[in-house]
């Protein structure tokens, strides 16, 4: 990481932390910089950027690299750091802030994967109203070879009665889809 | 007690030994489940990742049926739970949100019902019901109980029981005759939301989880989640090649075992659905 002037950077940059907390409902200069969101994160080991100094790079502006960092998609969504932060900072609920800005921003170059799943799993929602495993698991093969490296699973699944062969189709199908683009237009009109 | 199911996708496909059982221990316990109708996908990780509104307003849509019908929601799945939990917390302490929320689904909520986990319901059934069921001691089982984040973090919102040291379960099945064992990742997390786009890493958080069981002195582990169950017995293979290991621990759903406590025939809970079969730990139950 290339070095910082950190007065400078909260001087130039501290409308970030207002952009999140406007995405979040959280304030991020809550946070004392424990350290404790980091220890107990069961993925700090796989993120470039531990949750804590996420915090801190958003205390400072850091935008670009925030959104930039494969911390912000590898995490699991645990809610591990939000149980235990002594300063009730939130830091998943800041993790789903910033990935919603990274799509916002178009700023997933880093993400391919996560956001192919994240598509294709709307995607299927939106058509059916329910999750069509089959379908989705061949179209994420395409994608990224998802079965390919999981050839070992895919019979077992199906001679096991794990996934079903056709998808079960709602009344209501047409709400979720209507409910996502609804949702995307006013999330776009009130940005 | 009667409740609004809802059994949310895995239950219909990759964990129909959940939904079975699960409906074979409400039964026995007195507990009715009337599945919402025409349910929809609560959103899983996606929708809140992609969307705040559309991830409050997907799970919200089922909670605007239940409420129709006048009946608390009832959820097997922990990941689903927490979906529906949240977007009630939300709606409830954001009359903002809640009207936009309103506005997108195209549907009221009056917040005038609440949402559980099947945990729950089946142990406010009380445990005086679970041992006049009882026809089967699971002795001999020394299940690590493995509550999964999503039951009780963000403690705030899903708050089955202690986001640390949960012990329902644990006493679940201390009552109905098996031993549990104290260890320290009853709530770590499985990273069950990554297992279609990071795989490696699910297969390390997999292997600790099952590694600290085993020195724990467990002999199978019991989980409500049906992210959790698949990403442990499915991954089991794959966690021994890549690690070198000799993991062979059954993964239970709690269900399961309870069903098989209450006298259901082993055949019908299709313990053959699992990938580490189990037919050896219970070939005495
Ligand atoms: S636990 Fe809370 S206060 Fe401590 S570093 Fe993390 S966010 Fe900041
Ligand atoms: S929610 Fe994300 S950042 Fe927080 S502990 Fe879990 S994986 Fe780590």
């Amino acid at each position: 990481m290339s070095v910082v002037n950190l007065s400078e950077q909260k001087l130039v940059n501290g409308q970030f932390a207002d952009e999140v907390l406007k995405h979040t409902g959280v304030n991020v200069r809550d946070c004392y910089q424990c350290g404790k969101c980091s220890a107990g994160c069961p993925i700090a080991f796989a993120m470039d950027i531990r949750p804590n100094r996420v915090i801190r790079m958003v205390q400072l502006g850091m935008k670009d690299e925030v959104l930039e960092s494969r911390t912000i998609w590898v995490c699991a969504t645990c809610s591990t750091c939000t149980a235990r932060c002594p300063r009730g900072v939130d830091p998943a609920r800041i993790m789903d802030g910033l990935r919603i800005m990274a799509l916002e921003a178009g700023k997933t170059a880093n993400a391919e994967n996560e956001v192919a799943v994240h598509k294709l799993f709307m995607d299927s929602i939106g058509k059916y109203g329910r999750l069509y495993e089959l379908e989705l698991f061949l179209r994420l093969t395409l994608k990224t070879g998802f079965l390919f490296k999981n050839t070992d699973l895919a019979l077992p699944m199906l001679t096991k009665g794990k996934l079903s062969f056709l998808p079960t189709k709602l009344k209501g199908a047409n709400e979720v889809k209507k409910i996502i683009e609804a949702a995307a237009r006013l999330e776009g009109e009130q940005a | 007690m009667r409740y609004g199911y809802y059994p949310g996708c895995s239950l219909h496909s990759t964990a129909a030994e959940y939904e079975y059982s699960t409906r074979q221990v409400c039964e026995k316990l007195g507990i009715t489940l009337e599945e919402i109708p025409d349910w929809n996908c609560c959103g899983a990780s996606s929708a809140h990742s992609t969307s705040h509104l559309a991830g409050v307003a997907i799970p919200a849509r089922n909670l605007a049926l239940a409420e129709e019908k006048g009946l608390d929601v009832v959820a097997p799945c922990a990941a689903c739970y927490q979906r529906l939990v949240t977007a009630d917390y939300e709606m409830k302490h954001d009359p903002a949100l809640k009207a936009k929320v309103e506005q997108v689904m195209d549907r009221k909520f009056n917040g005038t019902i609440g949402v559980k986990s099947t945990l729950e319901a089946v142990v406010e059934s009380g445990l005086e019901k679970m041992t006049k069921a009882l026809q089967k001691p699971l002795k001999g089982l020394k299940i690590a109980c493995y509550y999964g984040c999503y039951l009780v973090k963000p403690p705030k919102i899903a708050h089955v029981d202690d986001p640390e040291n949960p012990m329902i379960m644990d006493n679940i099945f201390r009552a109905l005759g098996a031993e549990t064992v104290d260890w320290p990742y009853k709530t770590e997390c499985c990273s069950g939301s990554l297992v279609l786009s990071n795989t490696d890493i699910t297969l390390k958080l997999a292997r600790d989880i099952m590694q600290i069981a085993a020195d724990s002195g467990a002999n199978c582990i019991a989980t409500p989640c049906p992210l959790c169950q698949p990403n442990l017995d499915m991954r089991v293979a794959q966690v021994n090649k890549k690690y070198g290991t000799n993991f062979d621990l059954p993964i239970f759903y709690f269900t399961e075992l309870m069903a098989l406590a209450f006298g259901v025939p082993k055949a019908d809970l299709k313990f053959n659905k699992h990938f580490v079969e189990p037919t050896k730990l219970l070939a005495d139950l």
